[in-house]
Formats: structure tokens, sequence, C-alpha cells
């Protein structure tokens, strides 16, 4: 039952993105990709949420073939660095969506789905927002809506790229130890995509620093502190 | 005390200067004519203007216009979405030179357009013999305006949805998609609310251009009087005919057609500014 990433790789045009990245995590664990621009670890949280196809390698995750399935029946909940709301959509309806496209036989009623709203709403701190639109929130309270968004759909795995890029350093840090708790009471796999070392040691069970491609070294964040492997990752660490 | 200026601004004198060439300018060339237009219709009274509309070849103008408009509108709408839709979310071979082909009626004059659908399907074109043994008439019938009309009015609502669509980006359909959504549930509540108002004005311009088309019309109508004379056409026949409150009656119907297209514009425009605004903000 865990994640088992193999020899994943893809190029754009003559750019190789992945270069043959292969890690195992048991299921529900908090992993932190962390590497340098251009490492590659944007594209493989692509390709674990199907925004992006491999050209070669498997992923086995839950006794899965995680790639055959096709993106929208994965059910990976992505977040995206620019969060991506739909800006016509109030903060209900956006946290709603994912439940509202199901299927007909698979979707739970209006009423399930408007105390399904409510109950994110609030664990996420958002409450009495929920008529207001993307345009109307601060930097924070939109990625926490895209959080909620993708939680939503009751994920099997939960794909962060960068969430908190583009926010400041007091937000950042007091949303990353808000996502730690929230990871911890859903227990959903979590794949977090960073440049940023400190985040990746302070919220994560493993932490995989990537490079060119590839993963260097994948471990504990003590571990890896203690102990770099490559030049590249002791390198890396020390800035 | 000395007045200090902007460094933007320019001096008062060329600000003057330039201001009056810009108002002369416009209302020689844009409003006087407009003008002309509706005085000529009016010299003899607002009775002969109703009769010139409501004559029955005048009637049967302003039907065929909105007929071939009401047919080439959609039908280009489809195909704006679509290659808009291919344009901005896919990378494919040959994706630039589909942007190029998509000006070429912009570029093309209208009359060769024209020209284009004679040598295909006239009597001497390629389909010619073959339309003719299964009586199927596409010149000098409604088919050849319709195909005329599409062919000028083609890159309106592409070229309008292209840049707002480039603008917006991939990111919200891949939420979707990555929140399940199928492709067309995908396109209902997430592209297509995001362009709405776009949308509407590619739309608005389109049919603008569809009502007051002249020259690839003129090539493939015919001119038959009272058959397949559109409101353009007939303003010329009626103008060569020296009935010249007849011609200046329908023209100004088409004035005030197109006048009412550039109300809902500017109206448009405004909202649509403001929805754009709300969008930069993210």
């Amino acid at each position: 039952m865990s994640l088992i990433i193999d020899s994943l790789a893809k190029r754009f045009g003559t750019f190789a993105a992945l270069n043959g990245a292969s890690l195992t995590a048991p299921q529900g664990a908090f992993v932190a990709l962390l590497g340098p621009s251009g490492s590659g670890k944007t594209t493989l949280l692509r390709i674990l949420g199907g925004l992006e196809a491999a050209d070669q390698g498997t992923v086995r995750f839950a006794d899965m073939n995680w790639l055959d399935m096709p993106a929208r029946e994965r059910k990976a909940g992505f977040v995206f660095q620019h969060y991506a709301l739909f800006r016509h959509m109030n903060v209900a309806r956006n946290i709603a969506f994912g439940l509202e496209v199901r299927p007909r036989r698979q979707r739970p009623s209006r009423a399930d789905i408007k105390a399904r709203v409510h109950e994110l709403l609030s664990l996420m701190q958002l409450e009495g927002l929920g008529d207001r639109y993307p345009s109307q929130l601060s930097g924070g309270q939109r990625q926490r809506v895209a959080l909620a968004r993708a939680l939503a759909i009751e994920p099997r795995m939960l794909l962060l790229d960068e969430p908190f890029g583009a926010l400041d350093a007091k937000v950042r840090k007091e949303l990353r130890i808000w996502l730690r708790h929230i990871h911890d009471k859903a227990g959903v796999t979590t794949i977090f995509v960073t440049h940023d070392q400190d985040e990746a040691f302070a919220v994560a069970d493993l932490v995989a620093v990537m490079n060119v491609g590839r993963i260097e070294q994948m471990g504990t964040p003590q571990d890896v502190r203690r102990d770099p492997r490559t030049k590249f990752v002791s390198e890396f660490l020390s800035i | 005390m000395k007045k200090f200026r902007s460094a933007t601004d320019d001096p008062p004198l060329l600000r003057l200067a330039l201001g009056t060439i810009a108002i002369l300018f416009i209302a020689l060339f844009l409003i006087l004519p407009l003008l002309v237009v509706f005085s000529e219709a009016l010299a003899k009274g607002l009775g002969p203007v109703f009769a010139a509309i409501v004559d029955s070849d005048s009637l049967a103008a302003i039907k065929l216009s909105l007929l071939a408009a009401a047919i080439a509108v959609p039908l280009n709408t489809v195909f704006g979405i679509a290659a808009a839709w291919a344009i901005v979310k896919f990378d494919f071979p040959g994706k630039a030179i589909l942007v190029t082909l998509i000006d070429l009626p912009f570029s093309v004059s209208p009359v060769v357009a024209g020209l284009i659908y004679v040598l295909v399907f006239g009597r001497q074109g390629w389909f010619g013999p073959w339309l003719t043994d299964h009586n199927i008439h596409i010149l000098f019938a409604l088919p050849g305006i319709v195909l005329a009309t599409m062919f000028v009015t083609f890159p309106f609502v592409a070229r309008e949805l292209i840049p707002l669509m480039t603008d917006q980006g991939r990111e919200e359909e891949e939420a979707a998609l990555s929140l399940g959504a199928s492709g067309f549930a995908t396109f209902c509540r997430v592209t297509l609310p995001n362009i709405k108002w776009g949308l509407l004005y590619g739309v608005l311009l389109c049919n603008a251009r569809a009502l007051g088309e002249f020259g690839a019309v003129s090539v493939v109508s015919g001119h038959i009087r009272g058959q397949t004379n559109t409101m353009p056409l007939h303003v010329e026949l009626l103008y060569n005919n020296y009935d010249y409150v007849g011609a200046f009656s329908v023209a100004a119907l088409l004035a005030l057609l197109a006048l009412l297209t550039l109300a809902l514009k500017s109206f448009l425009e405004w909202r649509y500014a403001d929805e754009l605004a709300a969008a930069h903000r993210h």
C-alpha cells in the first residue's frame, strides 16, 4: 500500500526534465520534493497528477498502476502555486466543484455537498467567506480555498506545487504548520514541491532532493541534513 | 513660484493642436458622412423613408441580410471557439500556420474571396458541372451568399478569443480536470464562463460585418432584385437607379444597425473591462 515511483523519464523537445526519477514512500507519508528550478520536481508532480504523460517509467500506488488511470479518475487533489481558483465562482462553488461534476450516480445530494463545503470552510478557517469571489480574498485565503477544493473530492493523493511560493514569509510559516496539521488529520499521502529547504525540512516526513531530473537523495529531514550523500546535496543544503 | 509640470505632460499648445486635429478629423470623416446619410434619407420627410423600407424588394433584402447573418454568425462562433481553444490549450505542429490562416480573410480583398467561390462552385468551376447535374444552387443563391459572408467574417470571434484565452492560461482547466471534470464539463463550467464577455464582443463584431459585407457577396449574389440582393447590394442598386431617398433610407437603416452594435459593444467593453480587471487581480 505504498507509493513506488520507478525510473520516470520525460522530455520536452531536447530538454530532459526527468531522467530516471525513482522513489518509494509509505502510504500516508508527507514527502517534500526539494531542488533548484529546472530539477524536474514540478514535472514529477504533474505526471503524478495526470497533467503530463511520462515517456517512460511506472508508478504504483495503493496497488494500482497509477499512470494507466486517466487523470480525472485518479482523485489526485492538485494545488497550484497561483491557486487556479475558478474566478467566476464564489468560494463555496469552487470547493463544491469536484463533487458537482461527478456522474449523477456518484454525486452526493445537494444537502450533502452543502454540508461538506461547510465542514471544509470551518476546517480551513474560512467561515463566512463562502459567498466571496477569489478576487476578494488575500493570497493566503485563496490558497486555503484551493486546498479545501482539493480535499473536497477526498483525494487518494494530495499534490502541492510550490503552494506557498507566492505568499509572504509570515503567511508561509503559518500555512505550512497548518498544512501539516491538515495532513495528519486527513492521513492522505502528500507530495509537496518546494525550492525552500527550511520549508521542506519543517513540514515533511521524507525529503527527496532532486537534481537534473533525478532524485539525488531521499530520507528523513534529520538523515539528509546530517549525512548528505552527494556533493550536490551538501552544496545545495549549505546555501 | 514656478509651476511644475509632470514629465509626461506635453506643452499645452501642442495638446490643444493635437486635440483639435483629432476632433476635426473624426468630425469630417466619420460623423459628417453619417449625418449626411440620415439627412439625405429624411430630405422629403419621414413618409418616403418608411415607404422605401416597406417596399417589397427592400424587405426582401433586409430579410436576406438577416438570414445570411443568422446562419454565418453562429457557424463562425462555433468555429472561432474551436480554433481558439485548440490554439491556446494544445501544442501541435502547424499551430503557427493555423494562426496565420485565420487572419487570411483580413488581408485578402473581399472581391477575391467572392471570386474564389465562383472558381469553385461556378458553372465553369471545379464542382460546377456536378452541381448543375444535381440541381444544387450555390452561386447566385443563399448558400453562396452565406459562404462569402462566412469567409469574410471568419476571423472575428477567434481573433477576439485567442489573446483573452492565452492571457487566462490553462491552469483553471487543469484544476477542473484534476477534480474529476470531463472535457465537456470543463468547457461548459470553466472555459465558457471565463470568456463569455469577450465572446459576445466578438460575435457582435462578426454580426456587424456580416450585415454590412458588400464586396464578396456582390460577386456571388448575382444581384437578382428581391431574391439575392442583400441590404448593402440593394442600396447600391437603388442609388444607381437615381432613387436617392430609397438608397439613403436603406443605408440609414444599415447605419442604425451599426450604431446599435456600437452601443452594445461599448456597453460590453465597459462590463468586460471590469471582469478582466478582476481576473488580473489574481
